[in-house]
């Protein structure tokens, strides 16, 4: 499944990103890498965007670059 | 061994840099959020000589310390993740590492997140064995139950690591005694490096943050929780759809009732002083001179310069400190969240919503700001539409048309709450113009421009409240009165000559205001209006004292006021000259406001657009593109009015 579906409070991993240029070095840059832990968070009182918690920072994602991001869940 | 690179002409690659009176020049980087400036103030002390306008770490900010008795320079870098991405900030921060040539590089981390942290100091020492790594904020890490061995952090990558809680000043002389240690070779200093060779540009990524998770679970101990319930909870609240919008308007409705009623009594002491008393005073000492140069000294450019600094000084030395201890505490971060879908369907970034609010006090402050926007895109949109967020300097023309013209129109008891209304009306005007102005631009010529999206929301943290303050006011004051200087007295001494000169029997202000009123009756406005928006560009403070003058002198009641002198009248005594004398209506009162809201920016905001972009063709657009919709709307809202015959 991809990023913006992953329930609120569920962790996954990261398996692979779909952007390329300068959208996936910055991701990737922000720990977004193939076997990084994830969590969705918070999401905005508009309800988009949301913000995941990667390696110990919370970062926000909007919806279009969250479908871009491909995880699996992990049993916790 | 010292030396003095800065002054040797052998030495270009030393930016622009000029070490004179320094031995060694140390550079400061590190991720965002890690307390990397609070890290800055505490080695420079208060002689920190650029600070920054809340919401922004200037390109570089620059200070000095002398330890040992050698003297250092220290170089603020912009906060970034990595040396690598494509975005200005980080090529400010590599450029400088790489070709500046510091002789120590200081590596700030965020001890609670060191993982993250340790992937920019492994690139770093790709570049740089002179390194020093502050360990920061251990102080946060003890409460959340980490623990960080130093020893062996240092071993594993080759530089000395010194544990520091800047904000509580530990541990500064000990990094201190590490950069001298370093810059004077004492130390051997062998930082570890990453075999790169043949990785694909994706591999280089994981290999960096492999190794730096692997140092960084071999040097923490944790027993705590990674988030503390404290900010979990506040994240809640704040970002909550009731309670986080409720709470995002008490705070700003806050800091303005606080900016407001906070500088009435200094803005009303500097007026009495500058104003009043230094102007007799001014004129009094150069009483032997003739009458053409006490006028245009005292009354033209005295007068101007001090009117801006009155005005402007008090809102602003306390509006800015305000929104610095909310980005301090973490805040801001929050509202750009809370808001992006708002922007996000204009085609702009949350993050706008700063910008927007810091031109609330100072449109080429709100510019300034817009670098907290990393993409290229969003960053123009932020930039041309900063102009809709009215200043500071606009406010009072606001006011004052809403309290005498609109709040006249209804009983006594409701006045002051429609005036009021009126004003707020029109700032929600100009934010509604900043959404489709930003919606127009990125479906048009912004259109598919890249754009990189990013935003981090950094943990709580308490504010350095008696800092913030100190370091703001210096700021501020010295920032307003070198504008005061350089904009308002070439503005005041036009003002002054325009009503004094004469040509073919009346002064250049009766030609040009002459001139201008078709124009300026077709806007719903008159020529007066027109010619002291164009001569009030260096200063929109000046507005309404200057439209005082020229309606007192060139109206045709002739009133006991000498030409070219600005002034300030009670608002009933304002109200009925600009009526009988300006022949002003509610349609001009209006207009006026709309005009205010919409029209160019000031020429110091021109000015910033242009050092921030360095394009003419978008400085060109940013003034021209607002004077357009000035003139539009009031075009509109004019013929409307006649049409309906409300005016």
């Amino acid at each position: 499944m991809t990023l913006d579906q992953l329930p609120r409070a569920a962790g996954a991993l990261v398996t692979s990103l779909d952007s390329s240029g300068a959208e996936r070095l910055r991701l990737m840059d922000l720990g977004l890498l193939p076997g990084t832990e994830i969590r969705a968070d918070l999401t905005s009182p508009l309800g988009d965007p949301t913000a995941y918690l990667i390696c110990g920072s919370l970062i926000v994602l909007r919806r279009s670059q969250a479908r871009s991001i491909h995880v699996e869940l992990v049993k916790t | 061994m010292s030396h003095d690179c800065g002054s040797c002409a052998l030495n270009p690659q030393r930016l622009e840099v000029v070490a004179g009176g320094y031995d060694y020049v140390v550079a400061v980087a590190g991720n965002p959020n890690t307390g990397k400036s609070t890290v800055f103030n505490a080695l420079t002390g208060l002689r920190q000589r650029s600070g920054n306008w809340p919401g922004t770490t200037v390109t570089r900010a620059e200070g000095g310390y002398r330890f040992n008795g050698h003297g250092y320079k220290v170089v603020d870098l912009p906060g970034v993740y990595s040396l690598r991405s494509a975005t200005g900030e980080e090529d400010v921060a590599r450029d400088f590492l790489q070709h500046g040539t510091p002789d120590v590089t200081v590596v700030v981390v965020d001890a609670t997140r060191l993982e993250r942290n340790l992937n920019l100091v492994l690139q770093i020492l790709q570049v740089t064995d002179k390194v020093v790594v502050a360990l920061n904020l251990v102080d946060e890490a003890e409460r959340h139950g980490i623990t960080v061995d130093t020893r062996h952090l240092a071993r594993e990558l080759g530089v000395p690591v010194t544990a520091t809680a800047a904000r509580r000043g530990r541990g500064i002389t000990e990094l201190q005694e590490s950069i001298d240690l370093v810059a004077r070779g004492k130390v051997a200093s062998r930082g570890r490096r990453l075999r790169l060779d043949d990785l694909s540009e994706d591999e280089v990524v994981v290999a960096f943050f492999a190794e730096a998770g692997r140092i960084a679970r071999s040097s923490i101990t944790v027993d705590g929780r990674a988030r503390l319930t404290v900010d979990r909870m506040l994240d809640r609240a704040l970002t909550h759809r009731v309670w986080g919008f409720v709470v995002m308007g008490l705070l700003f409705f806050g800091v303005f009732w606080f900016t407001i009623t906070g500088a009435a009594v200094p803005s009303d002491f500097l007026y009495r002083l500058l104003v009043q008393d230094g102007h007799v005073l001014v004129r009094e000492l150069l009483s032997g001179a003739p009458w053409w140069i006490t006028g245009l000294v005292a009354d033209g450019i005295y007068l101007g310069t001090a009117w801006v600094i009155a005005v402007m000084l008090p809102p602003m030395a306390i509006f800015f400190p305000l929104f610095t201890l909310l980005e301090d505490f973490g805040y801001l971060p929050r509202v750009a969240f809370n808001l992006d879908r708002l922007f996000a369907s204009a085609g702009a970034h949350g993050k706008q919503s700063l910008s927007m609010m810091m031109g609330y006090g100072c449109n080429a402050a709100g510019v300034t700001a817009t670098r907290i926007i990393d993409s290229p895109r969003e960053r123009m949109i932020a930039i041309v539409t900063n102009n809709f967020s009215i200043c500071n300097g606009r406010w009072p023309t606001l006011i004052l048309m809403g309290t005498v013209f609109i709040g006249t129109l209804v009983p006594p008891a409701l006045a002051g709450l429609v005036a009021a209304g009126s004003v707020v009306l029109v700032a929600v005007l100009g934010i509604v113009t900043t959404l489709v102005v930003s919606w127009g631009l990125s479906k048009t010529v912004l259109r598919g421009a890249t754009s990189v999206y990013s935003l981090e929301l950094p943990p709580y943290r308490p504010p350095q409240v008696l800092r913030t303050i100190y370091t703001s006011v210096i700021d501020r004051t010295l920032k307003v009165l070198w504008r005061a200087i350089v904009m308002a007295a070439p503005a005041g001494a036009v003002i002054w000559l325009i009503g004094n000169v004469s040509v073919d029997g009346s002064s250049i202000a009766a030609h040009v205001s002459h001139g201008l009123d078709p124009l300026g009756l077709a806007l719903g406005l008159n020529g007066i209006i027109l010619l002291a928006y164009l001569v009030a560009i260096p200063a929109n403070e000046i507005i309404i004292p200057t439209i005082l003058m020229l309606t007192m002198t060139l109206g045709p009641i002739q009133y006991g006021v000498s030409s070219g002198v600005m002034l300030e009248l009670a608002d009933t005594e304002t109200g009925s000259v600009l009526v009988q004398a300006g022949g002003w209506t509610v349609l001009t009162a209006i207009n006026l406001m709309l005009f205010s809201m919409l029209h160019n920016p000031c020429s110091t905001t021109i000015l910033t657009i242009w050092k921030e972009t360095r394009s003419l063709k978008w400085t060109t657009t940013a003034t021209l593109l607002p004077l357009a919709l000035a003139f539009g709307v009031t075009f509109a809202t004019a013929g409307l009015a006649r049409l309906a015959g409300w005016a």
